[in-house]
């Protein structure tokens, strides 16, 4: 609906202003996984070797994130509304996710 | 697409607020006792709640507590007093201590001998240790699932919520199939059978994990007998499917309703306005004669 121009002048600005704001708050904004409407986002999500990731629970229902190894690399307790769970990826790889009480809920970190 | 009808149907029935039945196992032109029409004296009756969701507090329901309550009330006022209750899962909406703990106290308030399944919310972080310490079988194998009888009908009650791997839905397992193979066998195939889990047995929409994946072995076990009646929770809303000697239901919860299947973006609570709420949660009913097989009613709370 929104013609390519205005997109595309748009898009730059909003990641500036994200930028301000996690500098501003000492938050990690890139590094953060947001679940909400039975979904985890971004996915996959790429970063660098070290970084800590936290997931934000955003949605009206309980989730969990759970490393697809069966929770041995990666294990969250119920996060409710607005709780959160991190964890920092030390070593390279392909890191899959889902969430253990809606296993339909799948995502994916890539450390490289 | 017919699940979808048949589900445009039921929502329409429960909508309305109106008290619906179906004749559920064995339609009556199969009964067990052939075609019988006298009224049979050797019957009972039990009632099922389900996704009563203790602890849950966004705004699709601030007081869980206050509609199992209307939910218990009006099993109470029922004409014929059950023989017993199920509660086919997700009794708590976190799997806290305190929320068990409020849930136990509310169900013991119904003073009914009560058959419980977990759901997804019962087993969290600890693959339900609380909660089986608190609503488990006495006596049942190692993985929570047990059957027992009752008035002449044989209740299996099974355990999908755990061990759950990327991408799947509930998930039985082999030993607990194994364990139904045994359990079925030396029956008679005129045993009426009702099988209970909290997740569907059912693909009802896998894309919202509202399937069983490996439930077939279970249904194949299951062939031989005449009367199948599967009572399922999950999914906050009445769907039903027919298919040959099996028939499948899933509950309203007490709670909160969830979306119609793909009717939102995700399997969610649903909003409805404060007064609707009542129109949207119910119990069911179930009663049983060997002559006429098994009869459900599905009544909403308001």
């Amino acid at each position: 609906m929104i013609p390519m121009m205005t997109r595309r002048a748009v898009v730059p600005l909003a990641a500036a202003v994200l930028l301000a704001i996690g500098v501003a708050a000492g938050a990690a904004a890139p590094d953060t996984v947001t679940i909400d409407n039975f979904t985890f986002a971004p996915t996959p999500l790429t970063v660098a070797p070290g970084t800590k990731v936290t997931w934000d629970n955003k949605d009206e229902e309980p989730h969990t994130v759970v490393s697809a190894d069966g929770g041995k690399t990666f294990k969250s307790d119920a996060l409710d509304t607005d709780d959160k769970f991190s964890f920092t990826f030390d070593k390279p790889g392909t890191y899959k996710y889902f969430c253990s009480i809606h296993p339909h809920m799948v995502g994916t970190i890539i450390v490289q | 697409m017919d699940t979808r009808r048949d589900f445009m149907k039921c929502l329409a029935w429960a909508g309305t607020g109106i008290v619906w039945s179906v004749a559920g196992g064995v339609p009556r032109a199969m009964n067990l006792g052939g075609a019988a029409l006298a009224a049979p004296t050797d019957g009972f009756s039990f009632v099922q709640i389900s996704d009563t969701h203790i602890g849950f507090k966004a705004a699709a329901n601030p007081d869980p507590n206050a509609t199992l309550q209307a939910a218990l009330d009006k099993i109470a006022a029922l004409p014929t007093k059950p023989a017993m209750m199920i509660h086919t899962g997700d009794v708590t909406h976190l799997s806290k201590p305190e929320q068990f703990d409020t849930a136990d106290q509310l169900l013991k308030g119904a003073k009914l001998d009560t058959h419980f399944v977990p759901g997804e919310h019962d087993v969290i972080g600890d693959d339900g240790k609380m909660y089986f310490e608190r609503f488990g079988a006495k006596g049942a194998p190692a993985g929570g699932w047990y059957s027992f009888d009752q008035g002449g009908v044989h209740f299996i009650a099974l355990m999908n919520v755990v061990g759950f791997g990327p991408a799947t839905g509930g998930v039985l397992g082999k030993e607990q199939i194994d364990w139904v193979v045994a359990d079925l066998k030396g029956k008679s195939a005129s045993t009426p059978i009702v099988v209970l889990a909290h997740i569907p047995l059912w693909s009802i929409y896998p894309e919202w994990g509202w399937t069983t994946g490996d439930a077939d072995p279970v249904f194949e076990a299951l062939k031989p007998f005449g009367s199948v009646t599967v009572l399922n929770g999950h999914i906050h809303q009445v769907v039903q499917k027919v298919e040959g000697k099996v028939t499948f239901q899933t509950a309203m919860s007490t709670a909160f309703p969830q979306p119609e299947i793909g009717g939102a973006k995700g399997p969610g609570p649903m909003m409805v306005p404060a007064e609707k709420l009542k129109t949207v949660l119910g119990i069911r009913e179930i009663a049983y004669t060997p002559a006429a097989g098994l009869k459900l009613t599905d009544e909403t709370l308001a």
